[in-house]
């Protein structure tokens, strides 16, 4: 029990009613949320880095990690399968045909580092280690002509990885888009 | 009301007993209440149900519907390649409801990494960031939190994403399934922010889930503040696993996606997290190769269920037109009915309760000739938006921008009463 709610406690017992009235008052329900008790689930990583854990890994150890583990849903070079393609369509946008891939679309590297860690692969999430994060991230940005063959990424380099579509979004804004009349 | 009512008991009966010397097999085949219309004159005989008593009390400890309305039931959209069973849809059928709310087994589903099975002693909710005292939360310290109930509806950003490839055979459960609307309890997200204390900074907040997606998306802090809900009752008792238990985030009005089930952590921070989630689903590209982001709102939409696609009317006369309407700005102020393709207009009857962003029933008494009609509804919200059409759509957004497609629904009645997907 916090200091303010046994405060207020006091109050209320010492004017001699249960006060209906709770506004403003800390209720004093649940446990302090120190760093330490929340680290295995505080796992999201920030466009600007923040939350990206020590370790590295490099694109040649991305392509064993893919080959192995990614390549039965994803294609063995990205070109997609029972899952989305990741590879490609850079320059399709606009076209009648637009080509969505991480390399084409996605506007952060670090929202690949934070998706494969949390959620990949589908059957077994949260199983690679950050070595491993950092080398599968590498390869697919290889793949899409991104980073270089010799690129080994970790929480500095992979936040300086500039997308090509960085720019691609506008807030679509609390206004709606059509205004049909009746 | 009273020729409805005498043609709906026509009909029910007419069911019953052909029940009764049918397999069971063969009565999911019949027309449903509401599905097909016609006679029903045979003399009437004592059915077997009268003559012997039923099931004991508590034969069911939790009931289940008739095993006559066993079709009723969720399922994926035809014709549409399901590529993971861990990662799909499951479609309310629309077609088969009645009034505003949805049974909750049949209440939409869209998983991104299965169903988890949580265990709610087990299960914590986070709040930390940018506030003065993070804190871990249990259920039941959750639960002792002041309460609310409010109806509101769920769609799925995706409703109706296919309109560019659409089939004839395609039922409303197919086109608008995504969505459903239950009475949801639970406390409000701004007490919980209360209790932590926001700094002044806040401004973003990262909901996540338990789930093996880890699912999260960015939450602006003024609809946290609104109207968010932290949920963890439906339709009266818990969650059902499907819609997040034990506990969900429930953001009245905007796209479902952003709603997080089975909710671990909230995160408060001063600009959007831009997760996967947000940047390479759920956002619209336009012609121009650039693509909206954070269209959370969905705006106002209607849809006629019934005569919808795949129903028949067996004769001319007198056919209810009925449907839903909602909209993620506020309430439905007005539903219009159109039975010749959009040339003319009728104001259609809304049914009370008209809540804010909650599913709206409308009726409109029709009068069917036995020949071709088109039938379209169209939903005009309070803030005035007017639901736009196809190509009003298109010209807004081009033909890629995939999720958000609130355009007006056409159903084609056939002569001989066939009635099918008309885009």
């Amino acid at each position: 029990m916090r200091p303010s709610f046994i405060l207020f406690a006091a109050i209320a017992v010492g004017a001699g009613l249960a006060s209906p009235a709770w506004a403003g008052q800390p209720y004093g329900f649940g446990t302090p949320a120190t760093p330490d008790k929340i680290a295995a689930w505080d796992i999201d990583v920030a466009p600007d880095g923040t939350g990206l854990p020590p370790g590295s890994g490099s694109v040649a150890d991305g392509a064993k990690i893919f080959a192995s583990t990614c390549a039965v849903c994803h294609g063995a070079e990205g070109e997609g399968g029972a899952q989305d393609r990741l590879v490609g369509g850079q320059g399709t946008l606009a076209s009648a045909k637009p080509v969505r891939t991480v390399g084409s679309y996605w506007p952060y590297a670090t929202t690949l580092f934070d998706y494969i860690r949390r959620a990949m692969p589908l059957t077994a999430p949260q199983s690679l280690t950050a070595d491993q994060v950092y080398a599968v991230s590498a390869y697919i940005l290889y793949l899409n002509g991104i980073a270089p063959e010799d690129t080994v990424l970790d929480a500095v380099t992979l936040r300086k990885v500039a997308m090509p579509n960085r720019d691609g979004f506008v807030d679509a804004g609390s206004k709606p888009d059509t205004n049909a009349k009746p | 009301m009273n020729r409805i009512a005498k043609t709906r008991h026509a009909v029910s009966r007419r069911g019953i007993i052909a029940g009764t010397v049918a397999a069971a097999a063969a009565l999911a085949a019949k027309p449903r209440l509401g599905e097909a219309e016609g006679a029903g004159g045979e003399a009437l005989t004592v059915p077997p149900w009268e003559t012997q008593p039923g099931a004991p009390v508590l034969a069911a400890p939790y009931g289940a519907p008739s095993p006559f309305e066993k079709t009723v039931v969720r399922r994926p959209r035809a014709h549409v390649e399901v590529k993971s069973d861990l990662s799909s849809i499951g479609l309310t059928p629309l077609q088969n409801l009645d009034g505003i709310i949805t049974p909750s087994g049949l209440h939409y589903e869209r998983h991104h990494a299965g169903v988890p099975a949580i265990d709610p002693e087990a299960h914590r909710l986070v709040v930390h960031g940018l506030v003065k005292r993070p804190l871990i939360f249990t259920m039941d310290d959750l639960a002792r939190f002041p309460t609310v109930s409010r109806l509101h509806f769920l769609e799925c950003s995706g409703n109706t994403q296919n309109w560019t490839a659409g089939k004839p055979d395609w039922t409303v459960q197919d086109t608008h399934g995504l969505l459903s609307c239950s009475e949801w309890t639970g406390v409000k997200l701004s007490t919980i922010l209360d209790e932590v204390g926001i700094d002044r900074s806040a401004k973003w907040i990262l909901a996540e889930g338990a789930d093996a997606a880890s699912m999260t998306r960015s939450v602006p802090i003024e609809k946290a503040l609104d109207d968010a809900l932290l949920v963890y009752a439906q339709n009266g008792e818990r969650l059902r696993p499907e819609q997040g238990y034990p506990v969900r985030l429930l953001l009245p009005g905007f796209e479902g996606n952003v709603s997080v089930k089975w909710l671990r952590r909230l995160k408060i921070g001063a600009a959007p997290f831009e997760t996967r989630e947000e940047t390479s689903k759920y956002t619209g590209l336009l012609p121009n190769g650039k693509a909206r982001q954070f269209a959370f709102i969905m705006e106002a939409k209607s849809v006629i269920t019934r005569p919808s696609g795949g129903l028949k009317l067996s004769q001319p006369g007198f056919h209810e037109i009925t449907g839903l309407a909602w909209s993620g700005r506020g309430k439905v102020a007005r539903v219009d009915v159109s039975v010749d393709g959009g040339k003319s207009w009728h104001a259609a009857r809304l049914q009370e309760p008209v809540l804010d962003k909650c599913l709206t029933r409308f009726r409109f008494p029709w009068r069917w000739d036995g020949g071709p009609a088109t039938l379209q509804s169209r939903a005009i919200d309070s803030t005035g938006y007017v639901q736009p059409t196809r190509d009003q759509l298109v010209a807004a957004r081009g033909m890629q921008s995939y999720y958000h497609y609130n355009g007006i629904q056409s159903w084609s009645v056939a002569a001989g009463g066939a009635v099918s997907y008309a885009a």
